[in-house]
């Protein structure tokens, strides 16, 4: 079981949050035309083995998107903040 | 390395089996081969062996970082089915069948394909529209299929609840009769055994950290063995696609993520089918020692770790006695995880790369096993032809930047949705 120290509602299990992928990716601008950049962000990832930053929702709880650092070979959790307060 | 038949089983038996020699060479690297191929999993030893047997092609070396089958080889449900329904998948799965059907006398291995039926079961209106259209376009293309209604299945699958508590009404089934499951070690050592006869070298405790390049191409690897170079570089790393191509410069349409199974103490024979739970994601077999197999969802985050977590043992334990109530006392004697490429639809690549000399054989999902005879058989012929089977045409690694997914599921570029 992950747990993440939530900003607002402070230390809860994973079950409480659903996951929304990695949060290092810079969606191309409205008016960006070139396919090759919305390919790339739609659907190419770096998917590291080791230090991820990656978007949770806290969908059962205060209903905010987290932006966490975690580690996905050991699992452990390093900062955790509101993605609206971080940027990718 | 002589071939095994029942006449040399009973010479070895009277001999009390101290006479076996071992079944495939350990040998030292070559400082270079014509293709070598990275992963020592089914999918790279049927490769190897394809290789060798259909294109003569056998100056091969198969390097595995740690030991044949170590990898989701021999952490599988073993389900082995061909009811695909998009273009792209449909014939590649019915020639993977179809190579699993003569696999153990071709191999001369036992690799104990049992053809033992896969029921989908449906649990609305809407779910029996979408099993007879799947059986539908599985029977246009010349593979078996059966839609069963409630008393069928009833009457075949007499444990399940089927009561007015169930959690989800079971109103039918779609029943493919050619499917099962088979021996998962048997299927490397089976492929390991026969390449290492037709010369391939295979390399175990060999782990590829690098590329060697020249002028942008690929010409060998990197290993911690030192380095060893090659005409053609094929990777079949299955669930480290993402790792391994970032050396090589590359990002893919691929994340990892973790799936579990679970066995139970053995029982008596019970299900001697394989039934999919389509409502909770969940299915059972049971094992030909007793055991029920079990598994579900994956874990749903990017991770690289073997193992998952509490959440998703409850929700397939959880499933489990939701459809067959009479498990509940049942105990768990092993649980696992084996780390796998989720693709953007769903779907697997077997392609070049942008990369001269770099192929890739990977983003299996939930589904590699049962692919393993035809994603080596078409692997070989991509390596070897440098141009895709029909069979396999579809799986390129940029097909997304041409619009095209082939999304079973409809569910979009979400890997963990697949
Ligand atoms: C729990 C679970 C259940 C599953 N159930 C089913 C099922 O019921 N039916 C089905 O069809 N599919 C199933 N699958 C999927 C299937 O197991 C995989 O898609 C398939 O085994 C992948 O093929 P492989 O044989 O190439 O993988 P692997 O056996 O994982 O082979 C890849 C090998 O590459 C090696 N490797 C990795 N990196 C390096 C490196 N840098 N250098 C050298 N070697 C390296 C690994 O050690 C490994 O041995 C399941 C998977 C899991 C995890
Ligand atoms: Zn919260």
């Amino acid at each position: 079981m992950l747990r993440f120290s939530c900003p607002v509602c402070g230390l809860r299990d994973e079950t409480e949050f659903t996951y929304g992928g990695d949060a290092t990716l810079v969606r191309p601008a409205h008016d960006d035309t070139n396919a090759d950049h919305w390919h790339d962000y739609v659907f190419l990832r770096d998917n590291p083995r080791g230090a991820h930053r990656e978007y949770w929702h806290h969908v059962q709880g205060c209903r905010q998107w987290l932006v966490v650092e975690r580690d996905t070979l050991t699992h452990a959790i390093g900062l955790v903040a509101l993605a609206r307060e971080s940027r990718p | 390395m002589a071939r095994y038949s029942v006449f040399s089983l009973a010479a070895k038996a009277l001999g009390g089996h101290r006479s076996w020699s071992r079944a495939w060479r350990d040998p030292v690297p070559k400082p270079a081969y014509d293709v070598i191929i990275v992963g020592g999993g089914g999918h790279g030893l049927a490769t190897a062996y394809y290789l060798a047997k259909e294109h003569g092609i056998r100056n091969v070396a198969v390097i595995e970082k740690g030991w044949l089958g170590g990898g989701n080889t021999g952490r599988n449900t073993t389900i082995v089915r061909s009811n695909y329904m998009m273009p792209g998948n449909t014939m590649f799965y019915e020639r993977s069948v179809r190579l699993w059907e003569q696999l153990s006398q071709d191999l001369n291995f036992n690799v104990m394909f049992s053809q033992r039926g896969q029921f989908n079961l449906c649990h609305s209106p809407a779910s029996l529209d979408a099993a007879r259209r799947r059986g539908n376009i599985m029977r246009a293309n010349g593979i078996d299929a059966e839609m069963l209604d409630r008393a069928e299945v009833m009457r075949r699958l007499p444990y399940i609840d089927y009561s007015e508590r169930a959690r989800f009404p079971i109103l039918g089934a779609v029943f493919q009769a050619r499917a099962g499951t088979a021996r998962h070690d048997a299927v490397a050592w089976g492929f390991a055994r026969a390449a290492d006869r037709l010369g391939v070298d295979i390399i175990q405790q060999c782990e590829v950290t690098g590329f060697l390049r020249e002028n942008g191409a690929v010409v060998g690897v990197e290993t911690s063995r030192g380095p060893i170079r090659a005409g053609k570089v094929g990777l079949a790393v299955a669930g480290h696609s993402g790792h391994l191509a970032a050396r090589a410069g590359l990002r893919l349409p691929i994340e990892s993520h973790v799936l579990q199974a679970y066995v139970s103490e053995p029982l008596a024979p019970m299900i001697d089918t394989v039934i999919s739970y389509g409502a909770a994601h969940f299915y059972i077999s049971q094992s030909d020692k007793g055991g029920l197999v079990l598994g579900g969802d994956i874990d749903g985050y990017n991770t690289y770790a073997q193992r998952g977590g509490l959440p998703i043992v409850e929700h397939t334990l959880g499933s489990a006695v939701a459809l067959i109530p009479s498990l509940s006392r049942l105990r768990v004697v092993r649980q696992w995880g084996g780390v796998m490429d989720m693709s953007m639809d769903g779907s697997p690549f077997i392609s070049r790369t942008p990369i001269d000399g770099l192929y890739i054989n990977g983003g299996w999902c939930y589904g590699g096993f049962k692919a393993t005879p035809a994603s080596g058989w078409c692997y070989a012929w991509t390596l070897a032809k440098d141009e895709p089977h029909p069979d396999n045409a579809e799986f390129t690694l940029d097909r997304f930047r041409h619009g095209y997914q082939i999304d079973e599921k409809g569910a979009g570029p979400t890997p963990n949705a697949h």
